[in-house]
């Protein structure tokens, strides 16, 4: 389940050093700190596309100021009183001082180009963005939050898989979220994730791939068994692109690859066009709710902030 | 020094004071003086080699005990027919259950065949092909778990690994039959996890259900596979530790000396918690059912907020 998948994430505290210079890990260009991150920490070059923290994905996404974080409060428990090398209340208590986070997703409301949404983030660098008993709790706020407010809700997905620490609670998390996966279905409330690099083990196999449409970076890992444990299963050494984004869009596993810097806009444009069908399904409910005093409700509201997006930009990809 | 332990955790944190050092220093020591927490590391560690003893009855063991005829139903209709996974139509008091479960093979040729009980993406479509059979027809699903973990492999991920568990959970929560997982083996992560999302999990005695397994854990945590014991221990997958935790329904007792020494016993043990399990379950209402099984994954998990703990 957990994965050990070598991701880099030399930017510890999160954000990048001014002035500075990073090499790019694919075609080693020398690249400028300042002009990397204002190309959202994308490769002018070759296109690589850096692992970014939850923060700066949600300054990416988010309108100035939309952001509004919610079950900030939750933190993780040691109910296995879990002890390997070290105890696991310490693995926890760094990862919460080199993130400043205090744990592997954040969750909150926010605006794409002024359209409601809630965000639920994961963050590789919180103990290999794995999942345990808050993490699955605040993709569960997420869900029923997007669910009574009728705001769209979009994950983006970046984990090694459960968390070893919370033993089987971890695992059940997958029931979990799937679980708060189904009360979005019977809303309905579009959902849509994005899968960046890397989204592995039991993310992988419950919520991320339950979305009702699947986005992913270039480049990202998608895989549900992290590479070294299947080398070692079949003793081969796997190709350049396994479970590469690229490869399982070949397959048929994920819808899109979308680049950092249009994701913005394909979601608004994809949640906008899953809404539009919402707002049809639920136009006779509108029109009972709104009766002969034509009171304005959630519906009236939901058709409201889709005629809203007619102006959004469309760009082909 | 277990007592101050249990004191300190019952705190609320306060900011400014640094309890959960004094507390991972006790836990430290306790673990220092052998022990660690509850239970040692041999009794988990034989624990893991019991619930994967070659003996152990399994799933088609299981059916042909328990059940007078059982029709095996085969493929996922897309690709293949996964042996890993087996199912089909048991004859049941005089009625029709439908049967979904891993399956390991005995020698060398029918392990092979059956892929020591890794699933591929095709058997969980099978079971959810069947589970959606069942579901048209009114007719309860019991789902018995004895898996290493979903299969690793290149072929497997491209045709969906963790696409194909995703659905299967997702299948589970949606259906309107009453659902009855046993652990009978080996419960291993995810692979085990997509047949488990039920009304009810229970446990054989001996088997164990972990987030991963226990030499997989040492490989990452330790450095050392070979550390796999104290992992056992750590990851707390027997089932009482679980039964402990609350996170399944209940644990059958086995025939004395293990399931492995008496099949017969273990399939009466099976068939008599599966009919006490049917018969509360179907005085529900099929919603109220599903909601009370929504309900009961959503409550897992233990947390603090405003420094509180809640389970």
């Amino acid at each position: 389940m957990a994965q050990q998948v070598s991701v880099d994430i030399s930017r510890r505290g999160g954000g990048h050093d001014p002035g500075s210079a990073e090499s790019c890990p694919k075609c080693s260009q020398l690249l400028d700190s300042d002009e990397l991150a204002a190309n959202l920490m994308v490769c002018s070059h070759c296109g690589h596309h850096f692992p970014i923290t939850s923060r700066e994905r949600i300054g990416q996404l988010a309108d100035e100021g939309s952001w509004t974080e919610m079950a900030a409060n939750l933190r993780s428990a040691d109910p296995l009183e879990f002890y390997d090398l070290r105890p696991y209340v310490e693995r926890i208590e760094e990862a919460e001082y080199d993130t400043g986070l205090s744990e592997a997703m954040l969750v909150g409301t926010a605006r794409l180009h002024k359209m409601d949404v809630v965000l639920a983030v994961m963050d590789f660098r919180f103990m290999a963005g794995s999942m345990g008993s808050v993490v699955g709790e605040k993709f569960w706020r997420a869900a029923e939050r997007a669910v009574e407010t009728r705001f769209p809700l979009v994950a983006v997905c970046a984990s090694g898989g459960a968390r070893m620490q919370e033993g089987l609670l971890s695992l059940l998390q997958m029931a979990k979220t799937t679980c708060a996966v189904e009360m979005l279905s019977q809303a309905p409330v579009p959902f849509v994730t994005v899968l960046t690099h890397p989204t592995t083990g039991g993310v992988l196999a419950s919520y991320a791939t339950l979305a009702d449409v699947i986005m992913a970076e270039p480049g990202s890992l998608i895989s549900f068994s992290g590479p070294r444990v299947i080398e070692q299963t079949i003793k081969e050494k796997l190709p350049e692109d396994f479970g590469r984004a690229e490869s399982n869009l070949n397959h048929g596993q994920i819808d899109m690859i979308v680049e950092r810097a249009e994701l913005k806009n394909r979601l608004v444009q994809v949640l906008g066009m899953l809404e539009g069908g919402v707002a049809c399904a639920l136009q006779p409910l509108w029109e009972e709710e709104a009766g002969p005093a034509g009171r304005r409700g959630a519906f009236a509201q939901t058709l409201e902030r889709i005629k809203s997006f007619a102006h959004t930009p469309w760009r082909s990809s | 020094m277990r007592k101050r332990l249990s004191e300190l955790s019952r705190l609320p944190t306060l900011p400014g004071v640094h309890l959960r050092d004094e507390a991972s220093k006790i836990k430290r020591r306790l673990h220092e003086l052998g022990g660690g927490g509850r239970g040692d590391s041999s009794a988990a560690w034989e624990k893991v080699k019991l619930a994967r003893h070659a003996d152990r009855p399994y799933t088609l063991d299981y059916i042909g005990l328990m059940f007078p005829g059982f029709i095996e139903l085969r493929g996922d209709r897309c690709f293949a027919n996964d042996p890993a996974i087996v199912g089909g139509l048991a004859a049941y008091q005089g009625r029709t259950l439908m049967v979904i479960g891993h399956q390991k093979g005995r020698d060398l040729a029918s392990r092979t065949q059956r892929n020591f009980g890794m699933p591929r993406p095709e058997g969980y479509r099978k079971a959810q092909r069947l589970m959606a059979l069942a579901d048209k027809f009114g007719i309860p699903i019991l789902t018995l778990i004895d898996t290493p973990g979903a299969f690793p492999g290149i072929a497997a991920e491209e045709r969906g690994q963790g696409g194909a568990i995703a659905s299967t959970l997702m299948r589970m929560t949606r259906l309107r039959v009453p659902t009855v997982a046993i652990i009978i083996g080996e419960g291993g992560s995810g692979g085990a996890l997509a047949l488990a999302l039920a009304d009810r999990v229970l446990m054989l005695e001996n088997s164990v259900y972990s987030v991963i397994t226990p030499e997989a854990c040492a490989a990452i945590l330790w450095r050392d596979a070979k550390e796999a014991r104290p992992a056992a221990r750590a990851l707390k997958m027997t089932s009482a530790d679980l039964e402990e935790l609350e996170v399944i329904d209940g644990v059958l007792p086995e025939p004395r000396g293990g399931a492995h020494r008496d099949h017969e016993g273990a399939a009466r043990i099976v068939k008599e918690a599966l009919e006490e399990n049917l018969r509360e379950l179907e005085m529900i209402h099929p919603q109220a059912r599903r909601q009370e099984r929504l309900e009961k994954f959503r409550r897992i998990g233990v947390w603090r907020e405003n420094g509180l703990t809640l389970f």
